[in-house]
Protein backbone atom coordinates (compact mmCIF):
# COMPACT_ATOMS: atom_id res chain seq x y z
CA UNK A 1 0.00 0.00 0.00
CA UNK A 2 1.34 3.06 -0.62
CA UNK A 3 1.63 6.29 1.42
CA UNK A 4 -1.00 8.09 0.03
CA UNK A 5 -3.32 5.09 -0.27
CA UNK A 6 -2.72 4.52 3.28
CA UNK A 7 -4.09 8.06 4.07
CA UNK A 8 -6.93 8.15 2.01
CA UNK A 9 -7.73 4.72 3.21
CA UNK A 10 -7.63 6.26 7.33
CA UNK A 11 -9.05 9.79 6.36
CA UNK A 12 -12.18 7.44 5.15
CA UNK A 13 -12.50 5.80 8.11
CA UNK A 14 -11.99 9.31 10.04
CA UNK A 15 -14.62 11.17 8.03
CA UNK A 16 -16.62 12.84 10.29
CA UNK A 17 -19.88 11.08 11.28
CA UNK A 18 -23.25 12.26 10.31
CA UNK A 19 -25.56 13.95 12.77
CA UNK A 20 -27.67 10.76 13.01
CA UNK A 21 -24.69 8.89 13.60
CA UNK A 22 -22.40 10.46 15.79
CA UNK A 23 -21.95 8.35 19.03
CA UNK A 24 -20.30 9.30 22.14
CA UNK A 25 -16.85 7.38 21.23
CA UNK A 26 -16.55 10.00 18.27
CA UNK A 27 -17.24 13.48 19.95
CA UNK A 28 -13.40 13.77 20.52
CA UNK A 29 -12.72 13.36 16.81
CA UNK A 30 -15.68 15.72 16.28
CA UNK A 31 -13.89 18.45 18.21
CA UNK A 32 -11.18 18.06 16.67
CA UNK A 33 -12.41 18.31 12.78
CA UNK A 34 -15.10 21.49 13.94
CA UNK A 35 -14.20 24.89 13.32
CA UNK A 36 -11.24 25.13 15.95
CA UNK A 37 -9.11 23.06 13.64
CA UNK A 38 -5.38 24.67 13.72
CA UNK A 39 -3.55 22.39 12.11
CA UNK A 40 -3.45 19.01 10.60
CA UNK A 41 -0.73 17.33 10.05
CA UNK A 42 -0.10 13.66 8.36
CA UNK A 43 2.70 11.52 8.24
CA UNK A 44 4.23 8.24 8.62
CA UNK A 45 5.17 6.05 11.07
CA UNK A 46 8.53 7.06 10.43
CA UNK A 47 10.43 8.35 13.67
CA UNK A 48 12.34 10.97 11.13
CA UNK A 49 9.66 12.49 10.89
CA UNK A 50 9.27 13.21 14.66
CA UNK A 51 11.21 16.33 14.26
CA UNK A 52 9.35 17.68 11.70
CA UNK A 53 6.43 17.28 14.03
CA UNK A 54 8.14 19.35 17.05
CA UNK A 55 8.90 21.65 14.89
CA UNK A 56 5.45 22.81 13.92
CA UNK A 57 4.18 22.00 17.81
CA UNK A 58 6.89 24.14 19.04
CA UNK A 59 5.80 27.34 17.16
CA UNK A 60 2.26 26.05 17.38
CA UNK A 61 2.24 26.48 21.42
CA UNK A 62 4.10 29.78 20.88
CA UNK A 63 1.77 31.33 18.72
CA UNK A 64 -1.13 30.98 20.82
CA UNK A 65 1.04 32.50 23.93
CA UNK A 66 1.92 29.25 25.86
CA UNK A 67 5.07 30.33 28.06
CA UNK A 68 8.27 28.28 27.24
CA UNK A 69 8.11 25.36 29.53
CA UNK A 70 4.39 24.82 28.36
CA UNK A 71 5.52 25.15 24.80
CA UNK A 72 8.27 22.42 25.31
CA UNK A 73 5.74 20.07 27.72
CA UNK A 74 3.25 19.98 24.98
CA UNK A 75 5.94 19.35 21.96
CA UNK A 76 7.12 16.61 24.65
CA UNK A 77 3.66 15.09 25.30
CA UNK A 78 3.42 15.01 21.28
CA UNK A 79 6.56 13.53 20.54
CA UNK A 80 6.45 10.86 23.44
CA UNK A 81 2.71 9.85 21.93
CA UNK A 82 3.71 9.54 18.44
CA UNK A 83 7.14 7.34 19.79
CA UNK A 84 4.52 5.04 21.51
CA UNK A 85 2.18 4.62 18.43
CA UNK A 86 5.27 4.06 16.34
CA UNK A 87 6.80 1.62 18.25
CA UNK A 88 3.94 -0.04 20.19
CA UNK A 89 1.10 0.19 17.66
CA UNK A 90 3.05 0.00 14.40
CA UNK A 91 5.85 -2.32 15.79
CA UNK A 92 8.75 -0.33 13.92
CA UNK A 93 6.60 -0.26 10.60
CA UNK A 94 7.65 2.77 8.68
CA UNK A 95 5.15 3.50 6.63
CA UNK A 96 1.53 3.21 8.09
CA UNK A 97 -0.39 6.14 8.66
CA UNK A 98 -0.74 8.57 11.78
CA UNK A 99 -2.50 11.54 11.85
CA UNK A 100 -2.57 14.63 14.43
CA UNK A 101 -5.20 17.09 14.71
CA UNK A 102 -4.56 20.44 16.74
CA UNK A 103 -7.64 22.38 17.47
CA UNK A 104 -8.95 24.96 20.37
CA UNK A 105 -10.70 23.99 23.11
CA UNK A 106 -12.02 25.75 25.75
CA UNK A 107 -13.54 25.04 29.53
CA UNK A 108 -14.97 26.47 32.14
CA UNK A 109 -12.38 26.53 35.15
CA UNK A 110 -12.66 28.35 38.43
CA UNK A 111 -12.04 31.30 37.47
CA UNK A 112 -14.29 32.15 33.98
CA UNK A 113 -13.26 30.52 30.83
CA UNK A 114 -10.20 28.49 29.72
CA UNK A 115 -8.99 28.32 26.61
CA UNK A 116 -6.38 25.70 25.29
CA UNK A 117 -4.90 23.32 23.15
CA UNK A 118 -6.39 20.11 22.05
CA UNK A 119 -4.45 17.56 20.12
CA UNK A 120 -5.69 14.22 19.04
CA UNK A 121 -3.39 11.96 17.55
CA UNK A 122 -4.75 9.06 15.46
CA UNK A 123 -3.42 5.76 13.98
CA UNK A 124 -4.94 2.37 12.50
CA UNK A 125 -2.60 0.03 14.68
CA UNK A 126 -4.12 -2.89 16.67
CA UNK A 127 -6.11 -1.99 19.96
CA UNK A 128 -4.03 -0.83 23.05
CA UNK A 129 -4.59 -2.38 26.28
CA UNK A 130 -5.51 0.25 28.69
CA UNK A 131 -3.68 -1.08 31.33
CA UNK A 132 -0.69 -0.77 29.52
CA UNK A 133 -1.36 3.10 29.47
CA UNK A 134 -0.86 3.08 33.19
CA UNK A 135 3.22 3.42 32.85
CA UNK A 136 5.05 2.47 35.66
CA UNK A 137 6.33 3.28 38.99
CA UNK A 138 9.53 6.13 38.88
CA UNK A 139 11.38 4.35 41.72
CA UNK A 140 12.57 1.72 39.84
CA UNK A 141 15.44 2.81 37.73
CA UNK A 142 15.33 0.95 34.36
CA UNK A 143 14.96 1.94 31.20
CA UNK A 144 11.96 2.22 28.96
CA UNK A 145 8.39 3.16 30.10
CA UNK A 146 8.80 6.87 31.13
CA UNK A 147 7.04 8.24 27.96
CA UNK A 148 3.31 7.80 29.45
CA UNK A 149 4.60 9.36 32.60
CA UNK A 150 6.07 12.23 30.38
CA UNK A 151 2.67 12.83 28.88
CA UNK A 152 0.88 12.16 31.91
CA UNK A 153 3.16 14.82 33.38
CA UNK A 154 3.07 17.69 30.96
CA UNK A 155 -0.87 17.75 29.54
CA UNK A 156 -4.14 17.96 31.69
CA UNK A 157 -6.08 15.89 29.91
CA UNK A 158 -4.83 12.47 28.59
CA UNK A 159 -7.51 9.85 26.93
CA UNK A 160 -7.30 7.20 24.86
CA UNK A 161 -10.59 5.21 22.80
CA UNK A 162 -10.67 3.02 20.38
CA UNK A 163 -13.22 3.46 17.39
CA UNK A 164 -13.81 2.04 14.32
CA UNK A 165 -10.57 0.56 13.84
CA UNK A 166 -8.22 3.61 14.74
CA UNK A 167 -6.79 4.53 18.24
CA UNK A 168 -7.14 8.11 19.25
CA UNK A 169 -5.64 9.58 21.85
CA UNK A 170 -7.01 13.00 23.27
CA UNK A 171 -3.92 15.26 24.77
CA UNK A 172 -5.02 18.78 26.13
CA UNK A 173 -3.34 21.42 27.75
CA UNK A 174 -5.08 24.59 28.92
CA UNK A 175 -3.20 28.10 29.18
CA UNK A 176 -1.87 29.00 32.74
CA UNK A 177 -3.86 25.86 34.15
CA UNK A 178 -2.63 24.87 37.58
CA UNK A 179 -1.44 21.22 37.24
CA UNK B 1 21.76 13.97 15.90
CA UNK B 2 25.89 13.92 15.54
CA UNK B 3 27.50 12.01 18.18
CA UNK B 4 31.88 11.50 18.47
CA UNK B 5 33.94 10.13 20.52
CA UNK B 6 37.53 11.57 22.60
CA UNK B 7 39.69 10.89 24.91
CA UNK B 8 41.21 12.33 27.50
CA UNK B 9 43.35 10.99 30.30
CA UNK B 10 41.02 7.86 31.44
CA UNK B 11 38.08 9.11 29.61
CA UNK B 12 36.26 9.17 27.00
CA UNK B 13 34.03 11.87 26.14
CA UNK B 14 31.22 11.56 23.58
CA UNK B 15 30.07 14.96 22.12
CA UNK B 16 26.74 14.53 21.00
CA UNK B 17 24.75 17.68 19.14
CA UNK B 18 20.79 18.00 17.77
CA UNK B 19 17.74 15.74 19.18
CA UNK B 20 18.23 12.66 20.70
CA UNK B 21 14.84 11.08 20.01
CA UNK B 22 13.51 7.73 18.63
CA UNK B 23 15.14 7.95 14.67
CA UNK B 24 18.90 8.21 16.57
CA UNK B 25 18.49 7.02 20.36
CA UNK B 26 20.07 3.15 19.52
CA UNK B 27 22.70 5.11 18.07
CA UNK B 28 23.79 6.38 21.15
CA UNK B 29 23.08 3.16 22.86
CA UNK B 30 25.14 1.19 20.78
CA UNK B 31 27.99 3.54 21.36
CA UNK B 32 28.02 4.00 24.88
CA UNK B 33 27.56 0.20 25.38
CA UNK B 34 30.43 -0.65 23.35
CA UNK B 35 32.51 1.92 25.35
CA UNK B 36 31.64 0.55 28.57
CA UNK B 37 31.48 -3.30 27.90
CA UNK B 38 33.94 -3.65 25.49
CA UNK B 39 36.62 -1.23 25.92
CA UNK B 40 35.66 -0.69 29.84
CA UNK B 41 36.87 3.01 30.02
CA UNK B 42 36.97 4.23 33.40
CA UNK B 43 35.18 7.33 33.16
CA UNK B 44 32.86 7.51 30.42
CA UNK B 45 31.52 11.22 30.18
CA UNK B 46 28.47 12.39 27.80
CA UNK B 47 28.50 16.05 26.40
CA UNK B 48 25.14 17.14 26.21
CA UNK B 49 25.80 21.27 26.01
CA UNK B 50 24.49 20.84 22.21
CA UNK B 51 21.51 18.43 22.91
CA UNK B 52 18.58 20.07 21.95
CA UNK B 53 16.12 17.39 22.89
CA UNK B 54 16.20 14.07 24.30
CA UNK B 55 12.95 12.12 24.61
CA UNK B 56 12.20 9.20 26.72
CA UNK B 57 14.18 6.51 24.68
CA UNK B 58 17.20 9.06 24.93
CA UNK B 59 16.80 8.80 28.71
CA UNK B 60 16.89 5.23 28.70
CA UNK B 61 20.10 4.96 26.66
CA UNK B 62 21.83 7.09 29.25
CA UNK B 63 20.12 4.76 32.01
CA UNK B 64 21.58 1.68 30.09
CA UNK B 65 24.82 3.22 30.21
CA UNK B 66 24.95 4.11 33.68
CA UNK B 67 23.97 0.31 34.97
CA UNK B 68 26.17 -0.82 32.64
CA UNK B 69 28.84 1.29 34.10
CA UNK B 70 27.72 0.80 37.53
CA UNK B 71 28.06 -3.30 36.86
CA UNK B 72 31.44 -3.06 35.71
CA UNK B 73 32.55 -0.52 38.71
CA UNK B 74 33.07 2.37 36.37
CA UNK B 75 31.95 6.15 36.48
CA UNK B 76 29.28 7.68 34.33
CA UNK B 77 29.16 10.93 34.22
CA UNK B 78 26.63 13.96 32.09
CA UNK B 79 27.44 17.72 31.74
CA UNK B 80 26.44 20.59 30.28
CA UNK B 81 22.46 19.59 30.00
CA UNK B 82 20.19 22.10 28.33
CA UNK B 83 16.86 23.06 29.94
CA UNK B 84 15.22 20.65 27.85
CA UNK B 85 17.11 17.66 28.77
CA UNK B 86 17.17 18.77 32.30
CA UNK B 87 13.37 18.84 32.70
CA UNK B 88 12.92 14.98 31.56
CA UNK B 89 15.74 13.76 34.13
CA UNK B 90 13.54 15.79 36.35
CA UNK B 91 10.41 14.15 35.81
CA UNK B 92 11.78 11.33 35.48
CA UNK B 93 12.95 11.69 38.79
CA UNK B 94 16.64 10.67 37.50
CA UNK B 95 18.50 13.51 37.95
CA UNK B 96 19.59 12.40 41.23
CA UNK B 97 21.19 8.95 40.17
CA UNK B 98 23.25 10.71 37.51
CA UNK B 99 26.58 12.49 38.30
CA UNK B 100 25.77 15.40 36.48
CA UNK B 101 28.40 18.39 35.91
CA UNK B 102 27.82 22.02 34.50
CA UNK B 103 30.91 21.78 31.86
CA UNK B 104 33.60 20.01 30.89
CA UNK B 105 36.31 21.11 33.02
CA UNK B 106 34.46 20.13 36.07
CA UNK B 107 33.13 16.62 35.26
CA UNK B 108 36.90 15.80 34.37
CA UNK B 109 38.38 17.03 37.86
CA UNK B 110 35.73 15.19 39.55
Amino acid sequence: MTGVRATQSLMKTLRPPRQHDRKPHTEARAAATSNGLLLKLELHSDPKLLSPVRGALERLTELLGFSAPECRAVTRAVDEALTNIMRHCYCGRLDQPIEVFCSRTRRRGAVGSEEGLEILLCDRGPPVDPAKLRGRRLDEIKPGGLGLHFIRQSMDVVQYRRTRGTNQFRLVKYLNAMK
Amino acid sequence: MQISARHVDKATIFDISGDIDLANSPEVRKALLREVRENRTPRVVMNLSKVRYIDSSGVASLVEGLKASRDLGLRFILFGLSQTAREVLQLSRLIKIFEVYDNEDQALAS
